[in-house]
């Protein structure tokens, strides 16, 4: 399949020296794919056609090998989201502790189902499955960041920082449960 | 205050202990590494492991010594370690806890391995969820390439170590070990049919490594303090060791307790994760993840070993283990499960493809009150044609919640499909003329 010129190189032209160390880690230049699907979407939001077209050209992939990769995985988006993609886990182990109680909260707050985003365009509501911590949920991430053992008032607080500042000390930091405990 | 002897989590355990070099190196960190770079021959590391009965953390329990000694002896190209770091077993969250706060004892793991096996790069494949372990990771590699412990030549060996991060985007099969391989070379996450085994064609057809993160982990203290030492761990011979369970649901305190093989669930449950969360009392246990058969309260005393878990009719998969209180749904907990893999379902082969969709609506149907006697001989003959007709393990995953929840609690099934029967004269015609 002949590949189409694109004159868009926006990804090139701005991370070049990334995209090199990327590609340098793997034998084969395919392997680079998902971490430059990451850099796009980093970029934008979402992954876009051009990017999609730029990315086939770096790697010597055909655009709809490029597509039909991003289709398997959940991450990557095709279509733009709110500024914050609000993620809550839905399977068992949260929805034993109340996974379901905290999509109602959300939709009480915010007005939006699952699927769907706010008309200002800053929260995006999804249910997805497992994300790895099953031992402190109900829990849900927000763009790279873990919110865990959830009650109404830290989705609150949440809500409320980050539409203030963008940011929220609620996060998570490096894992840990239980903590360490002091010799008693 | 733990009454058994920390090893993984003994670090991370102690106040103030941050997971840098410097913090890592203090516990006598990287000592493993360089007694053997160099110093001991790859094969003699392989058998040593194998020495020490470790088996594979990551779900199926393969004696890692022995997968290692699968490799094709006296290859000469290039070969790959991938550190299996997808953790998107529901009911798993103990690699994280590894990777985030202790990252180094994972890289002495990988260096281990790579070393023994002649890989001079390695891949921790990590789930793209993990965002924060990631760059942790990536920060822990920089460091030890600085200080001399990963990179070219490590430790004046002669011995080159590389390990990247490669971030997974959100897929669960890309757990399964070839949907790893495939992911990794930039594909669909679609498993291979096996043979041929990753040890002779895996990544980009090479020989190579699968191991899990928790299984890596290990690496350093068998080093250490001798194969013999990890041997009299746990139930021996067949577990020998620690085990990091995951522990969530109604307990009193979900977490990870790392604990050695053999204890009973009774232990884990009420000793180490605190008992019930309320007076409720216990009715179903999930010992190893999703992918496991339910037990039930009777369980207790069953052994958490590989062995003893398999005889009780579950498995002990990945260590995870959900505990369900009394009042708890059994069709809704199976109905759960069941949409978690048809959702994550590759699609790759139809028993598993189709086979998970009728399932789910199957069980959905129940639990909505709209099923029929008939569905539950469905649900049996739907599992019966799943389970050992698929290209990997998934599909005898997947049917576990619905069997184990039929052979234990079928009345509930019943009941729902009795109070569905009570109302079907005054459903919809649609649903009548489909009978
Ligand atoms: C559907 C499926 C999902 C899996 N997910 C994981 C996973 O998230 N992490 C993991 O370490 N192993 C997972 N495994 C097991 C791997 O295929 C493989 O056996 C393992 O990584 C080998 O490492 P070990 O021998 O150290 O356990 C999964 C297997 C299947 C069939
Ligand atoms: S069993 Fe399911 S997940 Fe595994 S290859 Fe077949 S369709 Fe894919
Ligand atoms: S079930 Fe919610 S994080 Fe695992």
């Amino acid at each position: 399949m002949p590949r189409e010129t694109s004159r868009d190189n926006m990804l090139r032209e701005k991370h070049g020296k990334e995209i090199d160390d990327i590609i340098s880690r793997y034998p084969v230049r395919r392997s680079a794919l998902l971490p430059l699907l990451y850099l796009a979407q980093r970029e934008q939001g979402y992954v876009t056609e051009a990017a999609m077209k730029e990315i086939a050209q770096i790697l010597k992939l055909t655009p709809p090998q490029v597509y039909e990769t991003i289709t398997f995985y959940t991450m990557l988006n095709l279509k733009p989201v709110g500024k914050f993609h609000i993620q809550v886990c839905k399977s068992l182990m949260c929805a034993l502790v109340g996974s379901d109680q905290l999509v109602g909260w959300f939709h009480a707050k915010l007005g939006i189902k699952p699927g769907e985003t706010t008309p200002d365009k800053l929260f995006t509501l999804s249910v997805v499955e497992c994300l790895g911590a099953c031992g402190t949920g109900p829990m849900m991430q927000i763009n790279d960041d873990y919110y865990e053992r959830l009650t109404e008032q830290k989705v609150d607080q949440i809500l409320s920082d980050l539409k203030k500042t963008g940011a929220c000390p609620l996060k998570s930091g490096p894992f840990m449960w239980p903590e360490a405990r002091s010799a008693k | 205050m733990p009454k058994h002897e920390l090893i993984l989590l003994k670090n991370m355990m102690t106040p103030g202990y941050t997971g840098s070099l410097k913090d890592y190196e203090k516990t006598g960190g990287y000592q493993a590494l360089k007694k053997v770079v160099g110093k001991v021959q790859p094969a003699d590391v392989t058998q040593l492991v194998m020495k020490s009965g470790l088996r594979g953390r990551g779900g199926a329990g393969f004696p890692t010594g022995v997968k290692w000694n699968f490799l094709p002896k006296d290859y000469k190209g290039p070969k790959y370690l991938c550190c299996n770091a997808d953790e998107s077993e529901p009911g798993t969250f103990k690699d994280r806890q590894l990777m985030e706060r202790d990252p180094h004892q994972v890289l002495e793991g990988i260096a281990i391995a790579a070393y023994a096996i002649g890989a001079e790069s390695s891949y921790i494949y990590i789930r793209g969820e993990f965002v924060l372990g990631a760059h942790i990771l990536d920060k822990a590699v920089a460091e030890a390439q600085q200080a001399g412990y990963l990179g070219k030549n490590v430790l004046g060996s002669g011995a080159n170590i590389q390990i990247y991060v490669h971030r997974g985007a959100g897929a669960y099969i890309c757990g399964e070990e070839t949907a790893l391989l495939e992911s990794l070379e930039g594909k669909r996450g679609l498993p291979r049919v096996k043979p041929p085994f990753p040890a002779t064609s895996g990544l980009y057809g090479k020989p190579t490594v699968v191991n899990n993160v928790e299984t890596l982990a290990n690496l350093p203290h068998i080093v250490n303090r001798g194969p013999e030492w990890f041997a009299a761990i746990g139930s021996a011979p067949k577990s020998t060791g620690t085990r990091i369970f995951c522990v969530s649901g109604h307990v009193k305190n979900p977490g990870n307790y790392e604990v050695p093989m053999g204890i009973t669930l009774r232990e884990l449950i009420f000793e180490h994760a605190g008992g019930m969360r309320s007076d409720k009392k216990l009715k179903a246990i999930i010992p190893g993840g999703a992918s496991a058969p339910f037990l039930t309260e009777q369980h207790l005393d069953v052994k958490l070993d590989f062995e003893s878990v398999a005889q009780a009719g579950s498995m002990l998969g990945s260590g995870g283990v959900t505990v369900m209180e009394e009042g708890t749904s059994m069709v809704w907990a199976a109905l759960r499960l069941m949409e978690f893999f048809f959702h994550e379902s590759c699609g790759k082969c139809s028993p598993c493809r189709e086979g998970s969709s009728w399932l789910t609506q199957t069980v959905r149907r129940i639990l909505a009150k709209r099923g029929r006697m008939e569905d539950i001989e469905t649900l049996k003959q739907l599992c019966q044609n799943i389970a050992g007709r698929t290209i990997c393990a998934f599909g005898d995953a997947e049917v576990a919640p619905i069997m184990s929840t039929l052979q234990y609690w079928r009345h509930e099934y019943e009941e729902l499909i009795r109070e569905a029967e009570a109302h079907r004269e005054k459903e919809l015609p649609m649903a009548a003329a489909r009978h």
